[in-house]
């Protein structure tokens, strides 16, 4: 086995005064000058860092590594109690020993993203040339730019080729990049729930949130943590408006219907009166605890600036032309933020490109949120696509 | 027309198929494709003969129409995707594989002739099976009772079959000439999945055969 500690060059346990989005509690790697991230809009950041998570072990063979990509506010804590909520991993149903993505056969990797507010630079780091939090001073990132960050955590990591790539969302969109900008480093790839370009629509919908959150006094033009402020309520409407659109008709009626909270009758007021509003209002409010409102907005830029195709001429099929990554797409029926024609259009630019690939539509009427939720069909098709690779990777079972 | 002896394609079969028994018709298209190319099994169904190929170490693609087909091949670790033969075919470039196999598929599409036309641009070479509806018991079910004939293998009732376009050994071979493929096997499965004899006349395919199993080529015009 591979000693990774050895290759940490700090494992911080930060107490609570400190703040997450500098010492996070879990590894960090950190960059210094001569390494430093080339961004796409024409920046060098360095120094940098990025905050990560492993789970299982390293094999001597260093083939057995998957790398999870995480959701616009997710984040490293993929299978450990989150720091922060104290709630499980976003993915520990799926994650873990005997579990479709087995730690007891794979060793699991997921950083924070850059721009993220978990440890890995972004706008509510400290900007080590002025000691204070970097906030909108911070450069715009893109989904392109995560990747490269996390190509180079994987370089430091001593891993040359990655048995899978797997995210949902946002996660599958660098899924998608990394399949397109490193292929010969990318055995498998399970890209969930996402699409090869932001849609017009979802570009509106963040567009709705970053207004919400600009249009809160409290947001200060960005420098709220320099006069002690936080555009909680702004962040708050522009959570409750995106949750929406992870969920879906079926399942909000499922789930509340039109029941009213905690009272027989309307009150004729703007109070919470239904058990949905109720909901999301509890939704907005718990996530400006552990979300930071610049993090939000660059995160969710990065995505609409998002377009693989862009960046080979208009075919998106020349991205992954010839190809040798095992590909496994997957959709859900009642997703109407990714639907399922986006991820037909991506397994369409495989086929052309000569990919190798399985795509699965799951009948489910969770919305976009049913890749973090317990679908077993969905666990099923994971689960036999990693085994299936590993059998021609030659892993142990 | 050429016809090469298809007996003992069964021997082919490694000895790890064992403990799965794999269909007549599997095997004799199985034994038609060379180990090592890459097939496309357009309506694959639950992956039984792409499970099979791979046995063999072929690179075998599917598409399957049913959602629950995919998710079942998937979970058999095998690539295939949810798709529809009439409409998807035409998004793959030409001579994508060497074979592309319609098992079972062809009297379910909409339009079997653009299927068939594509199926030999994107392969080099086409491999289909089809139920041959001039056998003697659906002649003899339309002829005695008068109604749409209904057997074992094809159960359905008129109103509820995927399979809309049946043909007959003899209307295929037609339609073989019209698109100019050249058929460089042939063979007729009775009842058991066992074949015909080689030696006899074409109306005796057609009366006795209850599947046809084609390996065409392109025609001289498109060579």
């Amino acid at each position: 086995m591979v000693n990774l500690h050895t290759l940490h060059t700090q494992r911080a346990k930060a107490p609570e005064s400190t703040r997450e989005a500098d010492q996070p509690s879990s590894h960090v790697m950190t960059f210094g000058a001569d390494q430093p991230l080339k961004l796409d809009c024409g920046i060098a950041l360095s120094p940098f860092q990025i905050a990560y998570q492993t789970y299982g072990e390293l094999n001597a063979e260093r083939s057995n590594a998957i790398l999870l990509c995480h959701a616009l506010t997710g984040d490293q804590h993929v299978a450990n109690q989150h720091p922060v909520t104290g709630k499980g991993g976003w993915w520990d149903t799926i994650v873990g020993p005997g579990l479709p993505i087995d730690t007891d056969r794979y060793f699991v990797i997921c950083s924070n993203v850059i721009g993220g507010c978990m440890g890995s630079s972004g706008p509510f780091s400290t900007n080590p040339q002025t000691g204070e939090v970097w906030g909108l001073d911070f450069p715009f990132v893109t989904i392109p730019d995560m990747v490269r960050a996390q190509a180079m955590l994987i370089d430091r990591l001593g891993i040359e080729t990655l048995f899978c790539v797997a995210g949902g969302s946002m996660g599958g969109m660098q899924v998608l990049q990394w399949a397109s900008a490193y292929p010969h480093r990318v055995f498998s790839a399970l890209p969930i729930a996402c699409s090869t370009r932001h849609s017009a629509q979802n570009i509106a919908f963040h567009e709705v949130g970053r207004q919400a959150v600009m249009a809160d006094p409290e947001w200060r033009g960005g420098r709220y943590f320099a006069e002690g402020t936080r555009p909680r309520r702004g962040l708050s409407v522009a959570r409750m408006a995106a949750h929406i659109t992870y969920l879906s008709d079926p399942a909000l009626h499922r789930k509340f219907g039109r029941r009213l909270q905690d009272r027989e009758v309307p009150t004729f007021s703007f109070d919470a009166d239904f058990e949905v509003e109720s909901y999301l209002r509890h939704q907005g409010s718990s996530f400006v605890e552990r979300f930071d409102a610049n993090s939000y907005l660059y995160l969710t830029r990065a995505m609409d600036y998002f377009d693989i195709a862009a960046d080979h001429n208009g075919v998106l099929a020349q991205a992954f032309r010839n190809t040798r990554t095992r590909f496994c797409v997957v959709s859900f029926t009642s997703d109407w933020l990714f639907p399922t024609s986006e991820s037909r259009a991506t397994v369409h630019a495989l086929n052309a490109g000569g990919a190798r690939v399985s795509f699965a539509e799951i009948e489910t009427d969770k919305g976009h949120d049913a890749f973090l939720l317990d679908v077993p069909e969905f666990f099923d098709i994971v689960r036999a696509f990693l085994d299936a690779g590993g059998a021609v990777r030659g892993l142990k079972k | 027309m050429t016809m090469t002896i298809v007996q003992g394609y069964t021997s082919a079969a490694p000895a790890t198929d064992a403990p799965q028994t794999y269909r007549g018709d599997h095997l004799l298209v199985a034994g038609m494709v060379e180990p090592g190319s890459r097939v496309l099994d357009v309506g694959c169904g639950d992956g039984d003969l792409l499970r099979l190929l791979e046995t063999r170490g072929v690179d075998g693609r599917g598409i399957e129409l049913s959602r629950e087909g995919v998710n079942r091949c998937v979970a058999k670790g095998l690539a295939v995707i949810q798709g529809d033969a009439d409409t998807d075919l035409v998004d793959y470039p030409d001579d994508a594989f060497d074979y592309v196999i319609l098992s079972q598929t062809l009297q379910a599409t909409r339009q079997p002739r653009v299927v068939l036309e594509h199926m030999l641009r994107i392969g080099r070479h086409g491999i289909v099976t089809f139920p041959n509806f001039g056998h003697w018991r659906m002649r003899l079910q339309l002829l005695l009772r008068g109604q749409m004939p209904r057997t074992d293998s094809l159960p359905a009732t008129w109103y509820d079959t995927p399979n809309i376009h049946f043909c007959t050994i003899k209307d295929f071979v037609q339609l073989c000439r019209v698109i100019d493929a050249s058929m460089d096997r042939a063979v007729a499965l009775n009842t058991w999945g066992t074949p015909l004899r080689l030696s006899a006349p074409w109306w005796f395919w057609n009366l006795f055969g209850e599947q046809g199993v084609f390996l065409l080529n392109r025609g001289g015009k498109g060579r």
